[in-house]
């Protein structure tokens, strides 16, 4: 039996828990990722970061929350009032919806009922993802446009651009994973990767486009273009305060949650054990899977904290150039490597064309790296005009100076 | 006439909540001021249009729907908006003449060719029903009519598409007349052009202590303003106070009695 047949004959009661579940699960996750993230920012700039709010400071985020909430709400008097409410709606609805079609534990025994912890599972799980993604970042540029505000308004304009641009390259990097396992739904990839190994080294191209994009989607350093606090004081969430602002804070988490709980499932095996360890997946009746979808889940997250903790922010020409000159036309090469492979492997060739094929795909890398390397050394090499050597008034030093002693003994380096 | 199919349960539920919406929706798009508002109106009709095509098992479509309506082509629409102003509504008045009848007449062609043709228009065959048409799955049912029966159109239709997308790039493309300098090569020149004033940025304006605005001059040490503290669009704008005022022997510096 399936995912969809096991959801299938789900009681209606069932459904609401499942449903319950998983809006409690992006809550509780969001509270607890954003005390992780500045634990681990913290860390890795050797500070401490939230310590004194209960155990290890574990409800710090919870009672940033309720200050949140307590704050006074101001709407500008020059925003579009019912769009200015609207927009953070749009985007923490969005951003929940996303999570109904991840598998995120195998068969298991719910209360009695075989069922699987999964709300939905539609034959188009993936491009749905896509579609809630899209209707999210909504929320973003009309909170950008109805503040009535310069920033806010750059911030919204930004946001739309790099989302259409990494959306394509997105889009593009699932294709692959749609060729190989035959089919859009979610469960129904985890199962395909069963019977191979893992999407993630399979396809590791369309993995990387994968992990790229998504982060640009989300809005996160170092492509957190849209808010940008260096430039654009706080993008599109400038003008607001209180729970509007809360929700904007919640959807971006609940995103993180949501595209690292995607790549898991597309390209790391979903709630599958790591190779290796299938015997786990039968602890806990099955529940194990649960943890091994969460510990890839937190993976993800891991990486995006780390990202923000060691890139700085792109310049905004940068960042689209990258989208559109070198994600972009990869993927769409990768994406024709990955269908001829595909059709040479499904009408069973010989295996002199199968290693013909991969031999000049290997080839034509080399030789467009090797002249994009040559491309580059020659910009680098190219001279300057040289100026006259400007003379600027120096004042003259009092005494003359030979050599420079720095003693390499004593003092506190240690 | 017994009516083709009933539509009954939760999906009469869906159909009566959300079509009146989605009605009200299309008509309110016509007629509020903003354009704003009114892609904003037009973006809700096609998310309600992509749930009934859900309903109807259409799933795919419905989808596919919401990814390039909304979220591409509406969001592109959303980003021309803005361009164009934040709060500018349509303005009324004609900027050529004469466009009014043009439009009237094209508008009238149009309709009565649209009415011919639907007028023409015959079910002649019999529906095959959702149950055939979707027998090996919805979308692998769509893919084989896609790239079989309908191959050809979609091709044709694709290249229409990307000829329309490069002729705009060409249209709107204008090539540089001389070589856009890199970052570091006005670093370099920056350096090398004589005089460091401007090596380390323009100083910012504002006057501590008595104002930080961006429309007030820095002071410069010997109490002259420095022009080149102000942006350049805002002294075009003319919102630059007059900088005279701040001169040292203009300021009142006598202290005057705390209330």
């Amino acid at each position: 039996m399936n995912n969809a047949e096991l959801l299938l004959d789900d009681p209606g009661w069932i459904i609401t828990i499942k449903a319950v579940i998983v809006f409690a699960v992006c809550v509780v996750l969001t509270i607890m990722s954003v005390w992780g993230e500045r634990r681990l920012v913290a860390r890795m700039q050797m500070r401490v970061g939230p310590n004194r709010v209960g155990k290890f400071g574990l409800i710090q985020a919870l009672a940033d929350g309720v200050k949140l909430a307590l704050k006074e709400d101001l709407i500008p008097a020059a925003a579009d009032k019912v769009v200015f409410v609207i927009a953070p709606i749009i985007s923490a609805t969005a951003a929940f919806m996303a999570f109904a079609v991840m598998p995120m534990t195998g068969p298991v025994n719910f209360f009695g009922e075989e069922t699987v912890m999964q709300l939905t599972d539609i034959p188009v799980g993936v491009l749905y993802v896509l579609a809630t993604a899209s209707v999210g970042v909504y929320g973003i540029v009309l909170a950008g446009w109805s503040s009535g505000s310069t920033y806010p308004l750059l911030g919204g304009l930004r946001s739309s651009a790099q989302v259409i641009s990494y959306e394509i390259a997105m889009g593009l990097s699932l294709v692959s994973v749609f060729i190989y396992s035959g089919s859009m739904s979610t469960s129904s990839i985890v199962q395909a990767q069963q019977d191979t190994w893992w999407y993630g080294l399979v396809l590791f191209p369309s993995f990387v486009i994968y992990a790229i994009s998504m982060v640009g989607e989300t809005n996160r350093a170092p492509f957190d273009l849209a808010e940008a606090e260096g430039e654009l004081v706080g993008g599109f969430h400038t003008e607001y305060s209180s729970l509007k602002f809360a929700l904007f804070f919640l959807a971006e988490y609940v995103n993180i949650i949501a595209v690292s709980a995607l790549a898991t499932t597309l390209f790391l095996g979903g709630y599958h054990a790591i190779p290796g360890f299938g015997f786990t997946e039968q602890w806990l009746g099955g529940w194990f899977t649960l943890i091994w979808f969460f510990i890839k889940v937190l993976f993800f997250f891991f990486v995006f904290v780390w990202l923000r903790g060691t890139l700085p922010r792109l310049r905004y020409d940068q960042f689209m150039q990258f989208g559109w000159k070198v994600l972009i036309p990869v993927s769409l090469l990768w994406i024709l490597v990955v269908a001829t492979l595909r059709v040479i492997s499904t009408t069973s060739q010989s295996r002199p064309v199968t290693f013909g094929f991969a031999g000049a795909v290997v080839l034509i890398v080399l030789a467009i790296s090797t002249a994009f390397e040559n491309s580059k050394k020659k910009r680098d090499s190219a001279e300057y005009p040289e100026a006259a050597e400007p003379n600027f008034a120096v004042p003259s030093l009092p005494s003359e100076i030979t050599t420079i002693n720095v003693s390499n003994q004593g003092g506190d380096r240690g | 006439m017994e009516p083709l199919l009933t539509i009954q349960g939760p999906e009469a539920m869906l159909f009566w909540v959300l079509a009146p919406l989605s009605v009200i929706a299309a008509l309110g798009m016509l007629l509020v001021k903003k354009a704003v508002h009114s892609a904003l109106l037009l973006a809700w009709v096609m998310i309600t249009e992509a749930i009934f095509y859900i309903a109807q098992d259409a799933l795919f479509l419905g989808i596919v729907q919401i990814i390039v309506y909304t979220g591409a082509v509406m969001m592109l629409f959303l980003f021309i908006l803005m361009l164009v102003g934040v709060d500018s509504s349509d303005s009324l008045s004609e900027t050529i003449t004469g466009l009014r009848p043009i439009a009237i007449t094209a508008a009238l062609g149009f309709g009565g060719l649209l009415v011919s043709l639907l007028g023409r228009a015959t079910l002649g065959r019999e529906p095959v029903g959702l149950t055939v048409a979707n027998a090996p799955g919805n979308v692998q049912g769509l893919a084989v009519l896609l790239f079989s029966k309908y191959v050809w159109p979609f091709e044709v239709v694709s290249a229409l598409l990307i000829t329309a997308a490069i002729g705009a790039m060409v249209l709107a493309h204008h090539q540089r007349t001389n070589i856009r300098p890199t970052q570091r090569e006005q670093a370099v020149n920056r350096f090398r052009s004589g005089s460091l004033a401007g090596a380390a940025g323009l100083p910012g304006p504002g006057v501590f202590a008595r104002h930080n605005a961006v429309d007030v001059p820095a002071l410069l040490p010997d109490g002259t303003p420095a022009p080149s503290s102000i942006s350049a669009t805002l002294k075009a704008r003319g919102d630059v106070i007059d900088s005279g005022q701040f001169q040292l022997d203009n300021v009142d510096t006598t202290v005057k009695e705390e209330k």
